[in-house]
């Protein structure tokens, strides 16, 4: 008992330790070989600026959180019903289908700079690019979940005489679910992605603004908090959609 | 497990002289194979299913008994001759169909209630009563314990139990089993087939069995149909004179083993 729940310890342990490691590894090299902090600053450097600077990195990391849960949660909005669309209908597959996957194919990076030429200086544009960059993963698996239900389920609700939208609500949706959660989870991080994008081309405030101020001033240091700041965000609204995923989608093992 | 039907008998006894539940005349079932070419997988056959009868069909995987079901169902239609259930056209699914799939198809995301009920739900059923219902049915096959429970958390034997629930909530004229026991234990299979005649008889209801169990098909059936494979057809039209009620000794009477090596014959020496 007391051996096998100590190796528990040793395995939950395990992952954190090798983490420390490296940090300590970086730390040490960078005082070690005497790197300049605005090559690479060393984590203690990093952590002493963060604190320094909190008032101002968590407003910035506040907007990137809004820029990119809003264009998040659009192009869950306009995913649902053109994966519908797409799923019922052929033709309307044949004709959207190009225009999405064009969507998807156009690099963003060339195309923010336009957007931003055609919305102005507000918030919209980076949202906008927020959308474009996520909501291919969400519509790809939802369409997929959406054509998921097993032949014999159908057969099911045929037998029974059911109507679209009925095998829709009891079999479809249901079945969709784990799909369009897994699309989720891609997109969320492409649309932290996205914000910075938008941020880099033209923006007053953001973490992808600080970043690029502070770097263009040498502020090498506030550029790495603010890098661990959205990696962070990006972690943990990966962890947050998988939250709510295990309260919804219930029944898989 | 099944005691008794109570109230659960809408309709009463069906008259004599009433039209069969279902009549296939000359139909058969081509499916598109490889390379523009077709399968000819059923028939020409003949299927008369008189009101309150059970029957059975028993043949080799790959006899076309499962597209037989289909197209008894209403999920398929054939090439050719007709098909009537009830003396009117038979041309989709209906309402009066109760079908019990090879696997019990129940939904992972429901309760074993909410699955019993999704007929109700479909065909816009008064909720109360289909609910009632529902927990009559789960109270007779031992399930109502398990009602608010997933069907992932119940056996193999227990989940066909609920799909036989499901099958019979909306009180269907005919019941239709697809091999309904072929993934349980030999064990579990026979419970579950002399629990299903039991039911049968006291529910008063038309079946058609699909099986490869030539045992299940004569305990349970009124007929047993022997059909032979590529095209499928039916060899034999065999009465089975056993008894009723038929209980776990029914296998051992002289006329059982009887009838199982006359059904025997006739299916292996077509494949000889």
């Amino acid at each position: 008992m007391k051996s096998s729940s100590s190796s528990r310890f040793a395995d939950r342990a395990t992952i954190p330790a090798v983490y420390l490691a490296l940090l300590v590894a970086w730390e040490v090299s960078v005082r070690v070989f005497a790197i300049p902090a605005w090559i690479l600053p060393a984590p203690t450097e990093i952590g002493r600026t963060a604190l320094k600077w909190a008032p101002e990195l968590g407003f910035n990391s506040l907007v990137t959180l809004r820029e990119t849960l809003v264009g998040f949660g659009l192009a869950i909005a306009l995913s649902l019903p053109l994966a519908v669309l797409i799923a019922l209908n052929a033709t309307a597959r044949r004709l959207l289908y190009p225009i999405l996957l064009g969507l998807q194919s156009v690099p963003k990076v060339a195309v923010a700079p336009l957007i931003i030429l055609w919305l102005g200086l507000s918030e919209w544009p980076k949202i906008v690019i927020v959308i474009l960059v996520c909501f291919f993963p969400i519509l790809v698996n939802l369409i997929a979940g959406l054509e998921a239900a097993p032949r014999t389920m159908l057969d099911l609700m045929r037998s029974l005489g059911a109507s679209q939208h009925m095998i829709f609500r009891r079999l479809r949706i249901p079945v969709a679910l784990p799909h369009f959660f897994t699309g989720c989870k891609v997109a969320v991080t492409f649309a932290v992605i996205g914000s910075v994008i938008g941020e880099f081309v033209a923006a007053q405030e953001g973490l992808g603004y600080l970043i690029l101020i502070s770097t263009s001033q040498s502020q090498t240091p506030l550029a790495f908090a603010a890098i661990a700041l959205l990696t962070l965000l990006s972690i943990a609204l990966f962890h947050g959609i998988e939250w709510i995923e295990r309260r919804v989608v219930d029944w898989t093992p | 497990m099944i005691a008794a039907a109570g109230g659960l008998v809408a309709a009463p006894p069906p008259a004599a002289a009433e039209v069969a539940a279902i009549d296939l005349r000359g139909v058969s079932k081509h499916y598109p194979g490889a390379a523009g070419t077709s399968v000819h997988a059923l028939g020409p056959i003949d299927l008369h299913i008189p009101t309150g009868s059970f029957v059975a069909v028993v043949g080799p995987s790959g006899c076309g008994k499962s597209t037989l079901l289909r197209l008894v169902a209403g999920l398929e239609m054939p090439d050719g001759g007709t098909m009537m259930r009830y003396g009117t056209p038979l041309d989709a699914p209906s309402h009066e169909v109760g079908i019990v799939f090879q696997e019990h198809v129940l939904f992972p995301w429901n309760t074993v209630l909410e699955n019993v009920l999704l007929p109700a739900d479909v065909l816009a059923l008064p909720k109360a009563a289909a609910r009632e219902r529902a927990l009559r049915l789960l109270e007779m096959t031992g399930l109502i314990a398990f009602a608010n429970h997933r069907p992932q958390m119940l056996s193999g034997g227990m989940r066909q139990r609920a799909a036989l629930c499901r099958a019979l909530l909306a009180d269907p004229r005919l019941l239709l089993l697809d091999e309904p026991f072929g993934a349980l234990d030999a064990l579990t299979r026979e419970e579950l087939s002399l629990e299903l005649s039991g039911l049968w008889q006291d529910l008063g209801r038309t079946a058609f069995l699909i099986t490869h169990d030539i045992e299940e098909a004569i305990l349970l059936s009124d007929r047993v149909l022997v059909m032979s494979p590529r095209p499928g057809r039916i060899r034999a039209d065999i009465a089975i004179d056993l008894p009723r009620p038929r209980n776990a000794d029914t296998p051992a009477l002289p006329r059982f083993q009887e009838l199982k090596k006359q059904i025997r014959d006739i299916i292996f020496d077509r494949r000889a």
